[in-house]
């Protein structure tokens, strides 16, 4: 019996130590974000702030523009999600339901767009972005993403697994293609298209090349390249740097922690069968 | 649609069947088009343009002024490019960042998925903090070490002495190394979880009550299932490895002297810094081949030894 | 030895008790069924024997120890499971060989026993298959055969036929006896179908609830039920239960019921201890209930033929439905016909209404 409750002390104990390295770069960072400046090269160094200087997420927000930045983030996001998620929607409904001549052809098509990697695109993207007047706009930002070969991949096999009496079912009813999808197939597909919106947010989110070769102005920065500006601007001003960086971390932390469950669900879609 | 009618009344009004059939079928498939158009338009403009451009970039030179004309270089440049020290410096160093972050991810997040995977009380809030790195965006997550990693202010210089790691030659890789896997922890983490979520609870408690102890079950049960998981994380793990972008330009811009300098952001200075669209368009199908090439032989050679339950 | 007991054991989860104060006794070589429907606590009772539950109170012992501290792994018991978990990786031959390479049989050992497992079981040919390549009657022998290649104290299988179509399950049913025969080890068995059980134990322990509500031979269970309970779930169709009041008479006590009384045998009367009007649930299986000359007048609802008998579904005055059976040689009652029911006196029950207990004569 002791030596039962003495394993199980044991492996709360290793979870407690492993958590704690885990977190531990996060808490630092919150540390040192209200480390008044001098106190930041105190050696050794401060693990706890005594006197918590909440004026630097003041500054990070307005000096530091990252509620501007925030904001944009936002935008360009929501315009790539939707955009994700409606032109998946289509393209996937077809594939799934419609017949045409080259789908099969189409739909490998639609695959070999997801073994294309960036590094190969993004300059050509660049210019043409420049070419058509959008460089440092929200369209410039967001248009290249607004189609996706894997969430269409995705919805595609959601949709395939609608019951195929559902669908004589609908065609009895006489409903045509707009209400079936509307009205059947996209509510069956939830899961999935929250999966993939989930997905395609946190994928967005996290662009980092893209917004740095398109956008120059401060006024559309988005938080990853403003964090990058921030750190550049202030090296003195490192708990501002960092307030700002715990400022742009908090959107996704809330939302983690508020959709843990669906993210889950969307960042291991069809990765793990069955 | 039209079929389910056809099956409920057939031979109904049979003179007009093929006419009505041929309309609907030309309707179909003019839907199809029309709800695949938005994306494939998209696709053409900036996914296939770019890559066939790609090529015939890469066998120009471009002028180092703008407004003079291209000047075609031909193979001879791919293969100059290919060969040159800087091409083979960057290469080395992206493969080199690939095995430094790839197997300790994985190691890393299997051990912490197995972990959090045991029926104990408050285990969620354990699960929640080992995925909470997936709420850290690339330049949040480096920052972060930037500051960790700073001689003056970051605790690692403290506790190791005042080196600037990331001015270091030979700690400039590891130490981004570092930055990327914690950053990706969390989604190692949940990968791996989901797969570990999917070994049936059952198989365990027969190979329990079959006389099999911890370890053994881990081994003869456990793993085999999982290797499907494994197997998916590592192959994600390396694409995003070889693809590393934003920790090497906020930590150390490709420095010191180049030992950072991983492919992508070699292409971007060659863009972005020396106007070299010509070189930057060959390192980019050289990454471009090294993924393929290792998606390819990762499908071959691991799925042979992975095993596809059902 | 391989006897398994269970003494005062309950199982909780949280606020859920899933098993409450089971004291029960398995014999050495029985073959004992724990019936009772889904949610009773027989599968958790099986998996606290088997060590994959902890029992929140009370001890379990296999043969002469005490188990509760043991791990499964250390138990000497071998389970079926009711989806038979099969490792789905392993070849059949590997699936079987396992328990023995868990327990360090040394290798020059094993292929004979698993060689036994497979003759037994009928799998010759099978060996280098997946599970996913077998039927599911093969799928269930590969899974007795792992569990029969440790030899252990105990079986325990858990609803092993429920996955199986019913001409299969009729089939298995009777190699599964012929493998208790032969094996000679005690067998706890989980099953949710009474035809199950009253074929193959040799005890019946019946739950309901997490409370075991009776444990004895078939004949006993079918003939002498402990309440309400084990009388609706043994038998098919189950046991009629006529909801009356006791009523005193010249000759007896009698039970009232809608549409007429049902005197009772003197025994019984005797048992009941009463004056006046005692609420009851007056019992009698179909087969003791007749259509023709009786006490009670009732309304014919239905008439079921099943080819050699008939199954008269008769509506009392109050709506309470009762069914009797018939030989098909009889004339069959039409739909909607006031008939007449009597009640083979030998074989009434009678049930206290509050506690449910029968009431013994």
């Amino acid at each position: 019996m002791a030596g039962r409750r003495l394993r199980v002390v044991a492996r709360y104990t290793l979870l407690t130590a492993l958590a704690a390295i885990v977190l531990f770069p996060l808490y630092i960072t919150v540390v040192n974000s209200l480390l008044p400046s001098q106190q930041l090269l105190a050696r050794p160094p401060r693990l706890f702030p005594s006197s918590p200087e909440w004026d630097t997420y003041r500054r990070a927000w307005n000096a530091g523009h990252l509620g501007r930045y925030l904001k944009n983030s936002f935008i360009v996001t929501a315009l790539i999600v939707s955009g994700q998620i409606a032109t998946s929607i289509l393209a996937a409904y077809a594939f799934a339901f419609l017949r045409f001549p080259l789908k099969r052809t189409l739909f490998v098509v639609f695959l070999a767009t997801t073994m294309i990697p960036f590094e190969v695109t993004f300059f050509t993207n660049q210019q043409t972005i420049v070419s058509l007047g959008w460089y440092d706009t929200y369209a410039g930002l967001a248009v290249p993403f607004l189609a996706t070969g894997f969430g269409t991949f995705l919805l595609r096999q959601a949709f395939l697994q609608v019951p195929r009496d559902l669908q004589d079912a609908a065609a009895l009813d006489g409903y045509g293609h707009l209400r079936f999808m509307t009205r059947v197939a996209v509510p069956l597909a939830r899961p999935m298209v929250a999966a993939l919106a989930l997905f395609s947010f946190f994928a967005a989110w996290n662009q980092y090349l893209w917004p740095l070769i398109v956008t120059k102005d401060d006024r559309l920065r988005t938080v990853q390249i403003g964090l990058r500006q921030l750190r550049g601007e202030s090296v003195s001003d490192i708990n501002v740097t960092l307030a700002g960086t715990v400022l742009a971390a908090l959107p996704l932390f809330i939302l983690l922690l508020v959709f843990q469950k669906q993210l889950v669900r969307g960042l291991t879609a069809g990765a793990v069968k069955g | 649609m039209s079929q389910a009618i056809d099956r409920l009344a057939p031979g109904v009004d049979a003179a007009s069947r093929p006419v009505r059939r041929l309309s609907s079928r030309v309707r179909e498939a003019g839907l199809g088009y029309l709800l695949i158009l938005p994306s494939l338009l998209a696709f053409v403009t900036f996914e296939f343009y770019p890559f066939v451009r790609n090529f015939y970039l890469a066998l120009y030179r471009t002028p180092p002024f703008p407004g003079l004309p291209k000047r075609w270089a031909g193979l001879g440049q791919v293969g100059d490019i290919l060969s040159s020290g800087d091409f083979r410096n960057s290469l080395k160093v992206t493969v080199l960042f690939a095995v430094l972050t790839v197997p300790t991810g994985v190691i890393l997040g299997l051990a912490l998925a197995v972990l959090a995977h045991q029926q104990l009380k408050g285990i969620g809030i354990y699960r929640t903090i080992f995925s909470s790195t997936v709420a850290t965006s690339v330049a949040v997550a480096s920052v972060i070490f930037v500051t960790l990693f700073n001689p003056q202010v970051g605790l690692l210089s403290y506790l190791v002495g005042q080196q600037d790691f990331l001015q270091d030659p030979t700690w400039a890789l590891p130490a981004v190394s570092i930055a990327f896997i914690w950053q990706h922890l969390g989604i190692t983490f949940i990968l791996i979880s989901a797969g570990l979520g999917a070994v049936p609870d059952e198989l365990l408690e027969a190979a329990h009550v079959d006389g099999a102890g911890a370890w053994s079950r881990f081994r003869n049960v456990t793993l085999p299932l999982l290797s499907p998981t494994i197997f998916f994380a590592t192959v994600v793990g390396s694409i995003t490895a070889f693809q590393a972008f934003g920790q090497i330009d906020l930590l150390t811009n490709g420095g010191p002297g180049d030992k950072t300098n991983v492919l992508v952001y070699a292409a971007y200075t060659e863009v972005f810094q020396r106007n070299n669209i010509g070189r930057a368009a060959v390192l980019a199908i050289a990454l471009f081949v090294i993924t393929l090439v290792l998606t390819i032989v990762q499908l071959t050679v691991l799925e042979r030894r992975v095993f596809y339950g059902r | 030895m391989g006897q398994v007991a269970f003494l005062n054991v309950s199982k909780r989860f949280g606020t859920f008790t899933a098993v409450a104060d089971l004291t029960l006794e398995v014999e050495d070589q029985e073959f004992l069924v724990l019936l009772g429907p889904s949610g009773c606590g027989k599968t958790t009772a099986l998996r606290m024997v088997a060590g994959l539950e902890e029992p929140t109170n009370g001890t379990i012992r296999i043969g002469n120890r005490v188990v509760n501290d043991v791990e499964a792994k250390d138990r000497d018991v071998a389970m079926v499971f009711q989806s038979y978990a099969l490792y789905p990786h392993m070849t059949v031959g590997r699936n079987i060989e396992f328990p023995l390479r868990s327990r360090n049989v040394p290798k020059h050992e094993r292929p004979a026993i698993v060689a036994e497992a497979v003759r037994t079981l009928d799998l010759d040919g099978l060996l280098d298959r997946r599970p996913a390549q077998l039927s599911g009657g093969q799928r269930q022998r590969v899974a007795l055969a792992r569990a029969i290649v440790r030899r252990p104290q105990v079986f325990l299988m858990d609803e092993p036929l429920s996955n199986l179509d019913a001409k299969l399950r009729v089939q298995t049913r009777a190699e599964l006896i012929e493998l208790h025969r032969r094996l000679a080890t005690t067998f706890v068995y989980v099953t949710h179908d009474q035809v199950e059980a009253m074929t193959m134990g040799d005890r019946i322990a019946i739950m309901n609830h997490g409370v075991l509500q009776q444990v004895g031979p078939p004949q006993e269970v079918y003939e002498k039920p402990a309440n309400l309970f084990v009388a609706r779930f043994i038998g098919n169709p189950p046991m009629n239960t006529i909801t009356g009041t006791t009523v005193r008479e010249p000759e007896g006590v009698a039970v009232e019921v809608p549409g007429g009384r049902i005197p009772l045998p003197a025994a019984l009367a005797r048992a009941l201890n009463t004056d006046g009007a005692r609420p009851v649930v007056l019992g009698v299986r179909p087969e003791h209930l007749a259509i023709g000359d009786g006490p009670i007048s009732a309304t014919v609802a239905v008439v079921e033929s099943l080819g050699h008998e008939r199954h008269v579904v008769c509506r009392l005055d109050d709506g309470q439905l009762v069914i009797a059976r018939q030989q098909s040689s009889v004339t069959s009652p039409t739909d909607g016909a006031t008939v007449r029911l009597s009640f083979n006196r030998d074989h009434l029950h009678v049930f206290d209404a509050t506690t449910e207990a029968r009431i013994e004569a």
